[in-house]
C-alpha cells in the first residue's frame, strides 16, 4: 500500500466489458419499456432481462473495483478521484431534485395565482394549496405533516446519526461499533421506507389527483426511491464491513456510502418543510 | 519514489492497443475512447446533414414537394435533436478525451472505465432514437424543444425518445464528471490551474454546466413522460398545472446547453489561433474569467426563449438585459482573438482559416443574438427563419467550424500523418462560402415573416428558399471531401514529426505522433 502512494503511477484499468454490458442492459430496459409502454405483451419481459443483465453489470463492476482495491492498486490519487467523483454525483442529484422542487414552487406560486387572476377561463376559482387545479371538484386532503412525515424525519435524523457513529468506529478501528451502527442505519431504512409505503397507501388522493398530487407523490416518490437505493448501499458496506474489508486510513466506499446518505437526509428535510409542513 | 517496482507492479497494464474488435468494446484507453466518440459523431452529423439535405429539398420551392408536413415536422425535429446530441456534443467529448490528458501531463481520464460506459451509452440512445423512424406515427415530430401540449399527442416514438435522451443524459453526466475530476486531480506536477492551456479550461467549466443542467433536462422529460402515460398533471391548466411551465425548466437547461456547444469551440480556437499566429494568447487570464462570467450568465437568461409565450414585463426586461450582459465577455474574447492575431507572424493552414472564420461568422451570430435579445424584435421574429439563421451562425459556423478546425488542428498528432493540405483548404473554402449562401438568405426570409418549420411558405419567399437550398446541397456535398481528407489521412500521408506546428507548445506536441498508447506514465514536470 505504501508503496503506491506517491505520484507516479495513476492506475489504469486493463480494458473491461462491463461498460458495454451495462450499456446493452439499458438499451434492453428503455426498448422493453417503450414496449410496455406501446402496449405490447413482452414489454415487461424484456424490461426484466434488462434489469438482469445490468445486475450482473453492477456486480461485475463493483466486484472488479474491490478486488483492484483490496490488492492495493488505488493510490491516494485514485482516491482522491473517487472522492471529487462521488462529490459531482450528488451534485447532479442535487439538481435533479432542484428541478421538481422548482416545478412545486413554480406551479403554488406562479401558475395557480395566474389561473386565479385571469378570471377568463375559470371564473371564481381561488389560488389555494393543495389544489388539483380548476377543473377538479374537490380539493385533495393533504397528509398531516405532524403525523408520519415527522416521525419519518426523525428517523432520517437519527439514521443520519448511527452512520455517523459506525464512521467514529472505524475511524478508532472498533469494527462492533462500525457494524452495529450501519445495521442500525438499514434498519431504520427499512423503517423509512415501510412507513412511506403505509403512508401511500392511506393516503387520501392519488397521484392523478391534479398539481398537488403529481408534485406530491413525484417528489416523494423519487425520493423514497433514493432512499431504496441508498438502503441497499449501505447493506452492501455492511456485508463489507463483516468480510472485514475497512481500515480505519481506507474506507472510501463507506465514506461514499454515508455522503449519499446524508444527502437523501437533507432532501428530505426540504420535503418534510415545503411538501408536507407549509 | 520507487519507480521501478511500480512498473512492475503494473505490468498488466504497460501493454499496447489490445487487436480485433475487442480493443474497442472494452476500451479503457482515452485515445481509443475518444477515437470512438469522434467516428460516432462524425456518422450523426452525416445522418442529420441528409435529414437537413431532405428539408432543403422540401423547400427548394413552393407547395408541397416530397414529404406530407407531418414527415417534414420529423425531418426538422429530428435534425436539430441529432445535430445537438448525435453530432456537437459527442465531437467536443472526443475532443476532451483525445486532449485533455496530453494536455496535462495525465496518464488516462481519471475513470477509464466510467469513460468507456460514456461512450457506448451512445450508441445504444442512437438506435433508440433512430428507430423512431420506423415505429407507428413515425419520429418525434414537435420540435427538438418537445413542448407540450403538441408532445402529448405524439406516438410511441415520443417515449422511446425520452428513454433515448435519457441514456444520452447519463451519458454526458458521467463523462462530465469524469472531465472535471480528470482536470481536478490529474494535472502534472507544476501545471497550476491558470498554468492549463484555455481548451481545458474552456471544458472544466463546460463539465460543470453539464453536471449542472443535465439533470433539469431529465427532470422535465421525466414529467412529460409521466403526464403522457401515468396520469399526472404537470403541464396542463385545468388541474393546476402549467404548460409554460415546461417551457422555463427545459431553457433552464437549454439556454446552458448552448454553451455547452460553443465553450469548448471557443477552447479550440483559442489553442489555434495562438499557434499560427506565433504568438501567447493574448490575455489568457482575461479569457479564462469572460468563459466563467458567460457559463454563469447561462443560467439567468433562459426564458429569452420564450418572450411571446407570456410573462410579466418586469420578467421581460429582466431576461432581456442579462441576455444583452452575455455580450461582454463575449466581446472580451472576440478582442483577445483579434489582439492575439495583431502583429502575429500568421500562416494560413487549414485549422487557422477555420479558426478565423469562426472569429468573423461566430460574431455575426452573436450580433444576430443582441438583435434577438430585444424584447420587441423578438416578439416580431419568434418562429421565423431569422432565429434559424441566427442559431446556425453559432452552432454551425460556430462549433462545427471550429470542430473541423480542430480535426485538422489535431489529426497530425492523431495519426501520425499530415492531411492533405490543398484538399483542406478546398474543403474549408467550399465550407465557408456554401454556409454563407445557405443561411445568410435565411435572415432575410426571417425579417420578411417566413416562419419556420413549415412546409410550404408564400410565393415571395421562393428566390431566397432556391438560393438557400442550392448552398445547403452543395455544403453538405462538401463535407463529402471532409470525410475523404480523414480517411486519407487515417491512412497514411507525409509524417507529421512531434511537432508539425511551428508555434503550438502545450504539451501534447511533446509526444511522438501518434503518442505512444499510453503516453504520460509517469507525469512530466511543468515549470
Amino acid at each position: 500500500m505504501q508503496a503506491h502512494t506517491d505520484h507516479d503511477v495513476y492506475y489504469v484499468p486493463p480494458p473491461s466489458i462491463w461498460p458495454l454490458v451495462g450499456s446493452v442492459a439499458l438499451l434492453t430496459l428503455a426498448g422493453g419499456f417503450s414496449m410496455l409502454l406501446g402496449k405490447m405483451a413482452a414489454g415487461p419481459y424484456v424490461m426484466a432481462l434488462g434489469a438482469g443483465i445490468l445486475l450482473v453489470m453492477l456486480f461485475g463492476w463493483f466486484g472488479a473495483v474491490i478486488r483492484e482495491s483490496l490488492d492495493g492498486k488505488y493510490s491516494s490519487q485514485v482516491d482522491v478521484s473517487f472522492r471529487w467523483g462521488m462529490v459531482w454525483f450528488i451534485f447532479s442529484e442535487l439538481l435533479f431534485f432542484a428541478g421538481f422542487f422548482g416545478a412545486l414552487f413554480y406551479a403554488r406560486n406562479i401558475a395557480l395565482p395566474m389561473l386565479a387572476d385571469s378570471q377568463l377561463l375559470w371564473p371564481g376559482f381561488s389560488a389555494t394549496w393543495p389544489s388539483a387545479g380548476p377543473g377538479a371538484n374537490a380539493v385533495p386532503t393533504p397528509v398531516d405533516a405532524w403525523g408520519i412525515p415527522a416521525l419519518n424525519t426523525l428517523i432520517l435524523l437519527s439514521s443520519g446519526a448511527t452512520v455517523t457513529w459506525a464512521h467514529w468506529g472505524l475511524q478508532k478501528d472498533r469494527q462492533f461499533q462500525l457494524k452495529l451502527g450501519l445495521a442500525l442505519t438499514v434498519a431504520l431504512g427499512i423503517v423509512f421506507i415501510a412507513l412511506q409505503i403505509h403512508e401511500y397507501a392511506e393516503a387520501a388522493f392519488t397521484i392523478r389527483d391534479g398539481i398537488y398530487g403529481a408534485t406530491f407523490y413525484m417528489l416523494t416518490g423519487f425520493h423514497g426511491f433514493h432512499v431504496m437505493l441508498g438502503t441497499l448501499m449501505l447493506a452492501v458496506i455492511l456485508l463489507r464491513a463483516l468480510a472485514g474489508h475497512f481500515t480505519p486510513g481506507r474506507h472510501f466506499a463507506f465514506e461514499a456510502v454515508a455522503w449519499y446518505w446524508h444527502f437523501v437526509d437533507v432532501i428530505w428535510l426540504l420535503l418534510f418543510i415545503f411538501v408536507y409542513w407549509l | 519514489m520507487n519507480t521501478a517496482t511500480d512498473v512492475a507492479d503494473h505490468h498488466e497494464h504497460e501493454h499496447g492497443a489490445p487487436s480485433g474488435i475487442m480493443r474497442w468494446l472494452t476500451s479503457t484507453n482515452h485515445k481509443d475512447i475518444g477515437t470512438l466518440y469522434l467516428w460516432f459523431s462524425l456518422f450523426m452529423f452525416f445522418f442529420a446533414g441528409a435529414l437537413a439535405m431532405l428539408i432543403r429539398a422540401e423547400l427548394f420551392q413552393p407547395g408541397l414537394q416530397l414529404f406530407q408536413p407531418g414527415v417534414f415536422n420529423q425531418l426538422t425535429t429530428m435534425h436539430g435533436l441529432i445535430m445537438i446530441f448525435g453530432a456537437i456534443m459527442p465531437s467536443l467529448v472526443g475532443f476532451a478525451n483525445w486532449q485533455i490528458p496530453l494536455m496535462i501531463g495525465a496518464s488516462d481520464m481519471a475513470f477509464p472505465r466510467l469513460n468507456n460506459w460514456s461512450f457506448w451509452l451512445l450508441p445504444a440512445a442512437g438506435v433508440l432514437l433512430i428507430a423512431t423512424f420506423f415505429v407507428p406515427g413515425g419520429a418525434l415530430a414537435g420540435g427538438w424543444t418537445m413542448y407540450p401540449p403538441l408532445f402529448m399527442q405524439g406516438g410511441i416514438a415520443y417515449d422511446m425518445s425520452i428513454l433515448a435522451v435519457h441514456i444520452l443524459g447519463i451519458s454526458s453526466i458521467m463523462g462530465a464528471i469524469n472531465i472535471i475530476t480528470t482536470i481536478l486531480n490529474m494535472r502534472a506536477p507544476g501545471m497550476t490551474m491558470m498554468k492549463m492551456p484555455l481548451f481545458v479550461w474552456t471544458w472544466l467549466i463546460t463539465a460543470f454546466l453539464l453536471v449542472a443542467v443535465m439533470p433539469v433536462l431529465a427532470c422535465a422529460i421525466t414529467m412529460l413522460l409521466t403526464d403522457r402515460n401515468f396520469g399526472t398533471h404537470f403541464f396542463d391548466a385545468a388541474a393546476g398545472g402549467d404548460a409554460v411551465m415546461f417551457q422555463h425548466i427545459f431553457w433552464f437547461f437549454g439556454h446552458p446547453e448552448v454553451y455547452i456547444m460553443i465553450l469548448p469551440a471557443f477552447g479550440i480556437v483559442s489553442t489555434i489561433i495562438p499557434a499560427f499566429a506565433r504568438k501567447p494568447l493574448f490575455g489568457y487570464v482575461s479569457m479564462v474569467y469572460a468563459v466563467a462570467s458567460i457559463a454563469f450568465l447561462s443560467f439567468i437568461v433562459w426564458a429569452h426563449h420564450m418572450f411571446t409565450t407570456g410573462m410579466p414585463v418586469g420578467g421581460q426586461l429582466f431576461f432581456m438585459y442579462t441576455t444583452m450582459l452575455i455580450a461582454i465577455p463575449t466581446g472580451v474574447k472576440v478582442f483577445n482573438w483579434v489582439a492575439t492575431l495583431w502583429r502575429g507572424s500568421i500562416t494560413f493552414e487549414t485549422p487557422m482559416l477555420f479558426a478565423i472564420a469562426f472569429v468573423f461568422l461566430f460574431a455575426i451570430g452573436g450580433f444576430s443574438g443582441m438583435v434577438l435579445a430585444l424584447v420587441p424584435v423578438d416578439i416580431q421574429l419568434q418562429d421565423t427563419y431569422y432565429v434559424v439563421a441566427h442559431f446556425h451562425y453559432v452552432l454551425f459556423s460556430g462549433s462545427a467550424m471550429a470542430i473541423m478546425g480542430g480535426v485538422y488542428y489535431w489529426l497530425p498528432k492523431w495519426t501520425g500523418h499530415m492531411y492533405d493540405e490543398r484538399l483542406g483548404k478546398v474543403h474549408f473554402w467550399l465550407t465557408a462560402v456554401a454556409f454563407n449562401i445557405t443561411f445568410f438568405p435565411m435572415h432575410f426570409l426571417g425579417l420578411a415573416g417566413m416562419p419556420r418549420r413549415i412546409p410550404d411558405y408564400a410565393l415571395q419567399f421562393a428566390e431566397f428558399n432556391m438560393i438557400s437550398s442550392l448552398g445547403g446541397f452543395l455544403l453538405g456535398a462538401s463535407q463529402l471531401l471532409f470525410l475523404y481528407i480523414v480517411i486519407k489521412c487515417a491512412r497514411g500521408g507525409l509524417p507529421a514529426g512531434n511537432r508539425p506546428w511551428d508555434g503550438a507548445d502545450t504539451l501534447e506536441w511533446t509526444q511522438t505522433s501518434p503518442p505512444p498508447y499510453h503516453s504520460f506514465v509517469t507525469p512530466p514536470l511543468v515549470k
